[in-house]
């Protein structure tokens, strides 16, 4: 008897705990939400960059990691306030659909192609990355693409195009769609001795490089920008709007710009700053 | 096969320095796995045994039902949940996306069908044990519910601990609804997940070390108290 | 004092089950006062006639009607199975559980259980689990729960048919207590000795019919009926 009575005692402290807990946090702490993608998470900027802005403002920021398809989703359902993803074409249709109020460019890094360094193809070295990925299916050598609808992921189908190689034809055999995020896609690239299209940064900070090695760079096309929209507050009217546009403005702001210049991976920049303040 | 040396390496290390991001995401997690399981075995007790003492029409589909759903994928659940409690979703309102309230939410729907499709089958074995007896002592079937769980509890230990195995190792659904945002929803298993997509084999699997430690230490806390019980009452 | 619920009469009650009759038209009356044995072969029906009696059981057809009406009469009666069903906790509780489904207060309920612990003998294992209890002792617990029930009729279904002659004779002894107390005994065995003790009158089951019912004295020196004769000669009746 009195082990039961203690039972359930212990047990209603422990909801009783995880309630007040929640309810704790969330009434003290001012935050935003961001929807952002899994590879700004995985270079650590993040890590770097809020806690600057939530010194300065008192506000916090949460951040969503996942792929860009998935972070447009959740910002068109309104569940998060903010959107800053690497897709320039998805965020203007973001837009122009009414789900975003205004875009603005915040950093850019670069692509690059990563492989097995004895290189089979002989991609290696090329100025121009469409003859890379034309030489890769030439020699139906291993690619492991992140088949995800991310933003990294449709610059990869673009180079495609231009390479004029149907990739999707070859899913399965020599073209492998991982359908997961860079990180997921570059373990599976180095155990599989494969090609993948990866953004600097995450590569950078990587911690399973295997025998891969950075085969390609510096094509503009592997260009990468970033771009940050507050949810519009027409479609969503609980979006945190005035907090959302505290962030933006930080982002794009001397002060911002100057620390997303300053975060560094072995030494290197791993992004670089491009925002235009409004007005010039 | 390097890894496993880094990880326990790592694993020991982060455990010995008592790293504040490791106790942050083990309290989490076990608030969070705890929570569920407490209120699955609130719901899921009581459920299980209706369900094997009253005769009601359905009552073989209701059971059937339980013991499908203790296989219920979690990551569909967790997508199930989201569309729940997505702003755009009935539930917006609550704001509880991306809160531990959400992943409580989505475990507590992974955990309470286990608890209860095992309560009926104690309770349904118990019952052909005590049936005949109660009824002549004079219980009714709303007491006999609570008698036959009472007494059943050795066994009941053990579907609540089942219970618990399910939750604290899902990472499908409480990475969903909770986002796992860095001090807000990160838990073991979606920080081993992210470790991985980092490339991070090591501190990955030597987070999955610590989880499987905390996970065996609870299963064996309840099962030597379970056996207590049971030397005492055979 | 409440009022009585004997007689007990059964009218033509007949219970089927897998499509065979068990009990087969059966009509007799169980008055207050004399112990009542059932005897009869295996599979006679002695054990279904008691659960039929104590309402764990309907009768497919025919009536169980005790003299009080509606539901009232099962709080007043109580009943022992060969084997002891026992809750998992110790023998206090399992005496005081029937007094906690009436809505007795904790204190009370507590008295009245150790009060019918002493009687039983079993005063020094109230704390103790009733499971890991002996035979002999966990019927006597049995009965000791039965006894908080204050029950107008015991039913006893072959109580001791497990239990070594030591165990038998307190079993027997707590009967008689019951007895003396003014609770009817309604009991089923298949010990013709102890039957000799205890019984006042005996029912003779065969095949499901009740095939002989006397005074004690008469049905063991005089039996009327064949397969009664058989049975007390000690033939296999079939």
């Amino acid at each position: 008897m009195v082990t039961r009575l203690s039972a359930l005692v212990l047990a209603l402290s422990l909801l009783a705990g995880g309630l007040e807990a929640r309810a704790a946090e969330e009434k003290t702490e001012r935050f935003i939400t961001v929807a952002s993608t899994t590879s700004t998470e995985n270079s650590g900027l993040f890590d770097h960059l809020l806690p600057l802005f939530t010194t300065a403002s008192g506000i916090a920021v949460r951040v969503v990691a996942v792929g860009t398809g998935q972070a447009i989703a959740l910002a068109r359902n309104g569940d998060a306030d903010l959107l800053f993803v690497h897709h320039k074409p998805s965020e203007e249709a973001f837009v122009a659909d009414g789900f975003g109020v205004e875009r603005f460019d915040v950093m850019y890094n670069d692509f690059v192609l990563v492989g097995p360094s004895g290189d089979p193809a002989g991609a290696g070295g090329l100025a121009e990355a469409p003859a890379a990925l034309a030489r890769i299916a030439a020699a139906e050598a291993l690619f492991a693409s992140r088949g995800d609808d991310s933003g990294t992921h449709k610059t990869e189908l673009g180079l495609w195009r231009a390479a004029g190689v149907d990739a999707a034809a070859a899913s399965g055999t020599w073209y492998r769609e991982t359908g997961s995020g860079m990180g997921a896609t570059l373990n599976a690239a180095s155990a599989m001795d494969a090609y993948a299209l990866t953004d600097r940064a995450t590569w950078l900070k990587f911690a399973n490089k295997g025998d891969l090695e950075v085969l390609v760079e510096g094509d503009r096309r592997l260009f990468n920008q970033y771009g940050i929209i507050l949810v519009s507050a027409a479609k969503h009217p609980h979006v945190k709007s005035a907090d959302g546009e505290a962030f933006i403005e930080w982002l794009i702001s001397p002060a911002g710009q100057a620390a997303i210049a300053a975060y560094r991976i072995e030494g290197a920049p791993a992004f670089f700053a491009n925002a235009r303040m409004a007005g010039g | 096969m390097i890894e496993f040396g880094q990880a326990f390496a790592a694993a020991f290390h982060l455990i010995a320095s008592l790293d504040a991001g490791l106790v942050e995401i083990v309290a989490l997690s076990l608030r969070i796995s705890l929570s569920a399981v407490a209120l699955a075995a609130l719901v899921g007790l009581p459920l299980g045994a209706a369900v094997a003492l009253y005769r009601f029409p359905g009552r073989l589909a209701v059971a059937a039902l339980l013991n499908a759903f203790m296989g219920l994928p979690p990551v569909v659940v967790g997508l199930i949940v989201y569309l729940l409690l997505s702003r755009s979703g009935p539930l917006g309102v609550l704001g509880l996306l991306f809160t531990p309230g959400a992943m409580i939410v989505a475990q507590w729907l992974l955990v309470t069908p286990i608890v209860a499709a095992l309560a009926l089958q104690t309770v349904a074995d118990l019952h052909t044990e005590y049936d005949e007896q109660l009824r002549s002592l004079g219980a009714t079937p709303g007491r006999a519910l609570w008698t036959l769980l009472w007494d059943g509890r050795l066994s009941l230990v053990t579907a609540v601990l089942a219970g618990f195995g399910r939750a604290s190792a899902e990472v499908g659904a409480v990475m969903i609804v909770g986002g796992n945002i860095n001090h807000v929803t990160r838990v073991m298993t979606t920080a081993i997940a992210l470790e991985t997509s980092k490339g991070d084999l090591a501190l990955a699997l030597g987070l999955g070390l610590i989880l499987i430690c905390l996970a065996l230490a609870i299963n064996f806390t309840a099962m030597a108290v379970r056996d207590l019980a049971r030397v005492r009452h055979a | 004092m409440p009022d009585s619920i004997l007689p007990l009469s059964l009218e033509s009650v007949t219970y089927e089950a897998r499509g065979q009759r068990l009990i087969d038209r059966l009509s007799l009356v169980f008055g207050a006062g004399p112990r009542s044995v059932v005897l009869g072969p295996n599979g006679a029906g002695k054990s279904l006639l008691l659960r039929l009696c104590h309402g764990l059981l309907r009768p497919t057809s025919g009536r169980v009607a005790w003299a009080c009406p509606g539901a009232g009469a099962a709080r007043h009666q109580a009943m022992a199975f060969q084997r002891p069903v026992l809750l998992r906790r110790s023998a206090l509780a399992n005496v005081a559980y029937p007094l906690a489904l009436r809505g007795v207060a904790r204190r009370r309920r507590k008295e009245l259980a150790l009060a019918a612990l002493e009687r039983a003998g079993l005063a020094e294992l109230a704390q103790r689990p009733a499971r890991v209890l002996s035979g002999g002792e966990q019927q006597r617990l049995a009965l000791a729960r039965a006894w908080v029930q204050a029950p107008q009729v015991l039913f006893l279904d072959e109580p001791t048919a497990n239990l070594d002659p030591g165990a038998t004779r307190r079993i027997e002894a707590l009967i008689d207590g019951f007895h003396q107390n003014g609770t009817k005994i309604v009991m089923t065995t298949h010990d013709l000795g102890q039957a000799r003790r205890l019984a006042d009158e005996v029912l003779f089951l065969h095949r499901g019919r009740l095939v002989e019912h006397a005074a004690a004295g008469t049905f063991f020196d005089r039996p009327q009926s064949r397969e009664a004769a058989a049975f007390l000669n000690g033939d296999l009746l079939w």
